[in-house]
C-alpha cells in the first residue's frame, strides 16, 4: 500500500473525506481532529458516530459531511454498533464476499465515551474487535448547553456546576480515560492533541496497523464551552500539551512512551486563564484552585514520566 | 436542497449523497472575513490542515483561495499563519467595512 509521506504538502493532494457545509461552530477543535484522522488513514474507512455535537452537526438530515459510509444510532453505542460492522466485515470476508482492507473508527465526544458510552467501549476493547476508538475530548456536553461530564476538569465553569458563592465549579477531578483504556490490556491507546498534527496522524496511522482494539483520546477545544475566543481552538490544544494538562504518549502492548515532551513545561495558568470557564479560579479567595490544579497536573506529570521510564528498562 | 416529505425519506433516514453537505453555504455565519497576503506566504499549509471548515482550497500541495462560501471566519488560520519575516500572510477583516 502507497502511503503518502506525512508533510501538509503531500497530504494536501489528498481528499478530505469530511466536506465543507458541515455545521459545527465557528472556530470548534473537532472538525481539524477528524480531518487529521480520516487524512492519516490509507484505507477504506467505516465509521460510528456516538450522538455529540459532531455527529449532529455532521449530519442534519439529508446534508451530511461525511464521504465516507458512516452510521449514528444512539449516544451510548458507538462503540458496539463499529463492533458490529467489523463482525459482519470478519465474517463477509470468511464467506469470501468481500476481500477489500477495510478499517472501522468510531468516533465519540468525551460524554458519549467517558460517561454515556463507556459500558459499550469497554465491552468492545474488551471482545478485542479489531477497530479503533477515538474520543474528542472538549470535557463536557457542550452539544445540549455545557453540561458537566467526568473528562470536565476540576474547577471549571459548566451549567451543571456553576462557580458562584456556594461552589466554585467543579471539585471533582477528570476521570482519566486514556488510562483506564490502556488499563483493559489493549495493544495500543494514545493520546494527541491537533496543534501536534504529525505526532497524531502518525499515531493513527499506527493504530490502523495494529489488529486489535485501540483507543485514543484526543483534545478538541470548545471556544463556546471553554469561553474562550473562537480563533484559539488549536492555540488551546497546544498549551494544554506544553503545561502537560494533556500530555501526549502512547500505551503500546503495556509499554508507556511520551511522543512529545514540552521543552519547557509551561505554568498551568497559560492554559487556564484564556478560558472563561476558569476565571473564578483567578479571585483571591480561590488561589488554592489553582494551587491544588497545578499539583494534580504536576503530580500527573511526574508519575507518566516514571511509568515511561519503567518501560525503557523493561 | 429541498427537503423531502415523510413519504419520500429513505427508510432508516439513510442519506445516500456522499458529502452532501457541501450544498449547504455557511459563509454567512462569518462576521470577520481572513484575506491573504500571497506575498507574505510561505506555503506551510497549516492554514490548509487546520481550517475547521475545510474553507481553504489545496491545488497540486499549494496552498489556493478561501473559499467564502463556506468559511465562518473564527480566525484560526489567521491565528496559525507564520507568514513572512514576523508579517502575517492572513488578516481578519470585518465584514460589511
Ligand atoms: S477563518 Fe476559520 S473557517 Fe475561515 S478559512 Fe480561516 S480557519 Fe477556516
Ligand atoms: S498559514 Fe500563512 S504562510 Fe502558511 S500557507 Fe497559510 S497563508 Fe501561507
Amino acid at each position: 500500500m502507497a502511503t503518502t509521506p506525512l508533510t501538509l504538502r503531500e497530504l494536501s493532494k489528498k481528499e478530505v473525506l469530511l466536506t465543507a457545509g458541515h455545521r459545527m461552530c465557528s472556530g470548534c477543535g473537532a472538525p481539524p481532529v477528524v480531518k487529521m484522522v480520516l487524512l492519516a488513514s490509507e484505507y477504506p474507512v467505516v465509521a460510528a458516530n456516538a450522538t455529540g455535537c459532531l455527529e449532529v452537526c455532521t449530519c442534519i438530515s439529508e446534508y451530511t459531511a461525511w464521504k465516507i459510509p458512516w452510521i449514528h444510532s444512539a449516544f451510548e453505542n458507538a462503540a458496539a454498533t463499529i463492533a458490529g460492522v467489523e463482525t459482519m466485515y470478519r465474517s463477509l470476508k470468511k464467506q469470501g464476499k468481500i476481500d477489500k482492507e477495510i478499517k472501522f473508527i468510531a468516533f465519540g465526544g468525551d460524554g458519549g465515551t467517558y460517561d454515556i458510552g463507556f459500558q459499550s467501549l469497554s465491552g468492545a476493547m474488551e471482545r478485542g474487535h479489531d477497530m479503533l476508538y477515538i474520543c474528542y475530548d472538549n470535557g463536557a456536553y457542550m452539544n445540549t448547553g455545557i453540561q458537566r461530564s467526568s473528562a470536565t476538569p476540576f474547577g471549571a465553569d459548566t451549567t451543571t456546576c456553576p462557580a458562584g458563592s456556594v461552589v466554585p465549579g467543579k471539585l471533582q477531578k477528570r476521570k482519566d480515560i486514556t488510562k483506564i483504556m490502556a488499563a483493559h490490556g489493549i495493544p495500543y491507546a494514545a493520546q494527541a492533541s491537533p496543534s501536534h498534527w504529525q505526532d497524531l496522524m502518525k499515531k493513527v496511522k499506527k493504530a490502523l496497523e495494529i489488529k486489535g482494539p485501540k483507543f485514543m483520546n484526543i483534545i478538541a477545544p470548545c471556544n463556546r464551552g471553554w469561553r474562550s475566543a473562537t480563533d484559539d481552538a488549536i492555540l488551546l490544544s497546544r498549551l494544554a500539551v506544553e503545561t502537560c494538562y494533556f500530555p501526549l504518549y502512547e500505551v503500546e502492548n503495556g509499554a508507556t512512551k511520551i511522543t512529545v515532551t514540552p521543552r519547557e513545561k509551561k505554568p498551568l495558568v497559560d492554559f487556564l486563564k484564556p478560558q472563561g470557564r476558569f476565571k473564578h479560579m483567578f479571585a483571591p479567595e480561590n488561589e488554592w484552585m489553582l494551587k491544588q490544579a497545578q499539583e494534580d497536573v504536576d503530580k500527573e506529570w511526574e508519575k507518566l514520566q516514571r511509568e515511561a521510564k519503567a518501560s525503557e528498562v523493561s | 436542497m429541498k427537503l423531502k416529505g415523510w413519504k419520500e425519506v429513505t427508510p432508516g433516514a439513510v442519506v445516500t449523497k456522499a458529502g452532501s453537505a457541501e450544498e449547504f453555504k455557511t459563509g454567512s455565519w462569518r462576521s470577520f472575513r481572513p484575506v491573504w497576503l500571497e506575498e507574505n506566504c510561505i506555503q506551510c499549509m497549516f492554514c490548509w490542515i487546520f481550517c475547521p471548515d475545510m474553507a481553504i482550497e489545496a491545488k497540486n500541495g499549494k496552498r489556493g483561495v478561501f473559499k467564502y462560501d463556506y468559511c465562518k471566519g473564527c480566525g484560526i488560520c489567521a491565528l496559525e499563519c507564520p507568514g513572512k519575516k514576523g508579517k502575517k500572510a492572513i488578516v481578519m477583516e470585518e465584514e460589511g467595512k
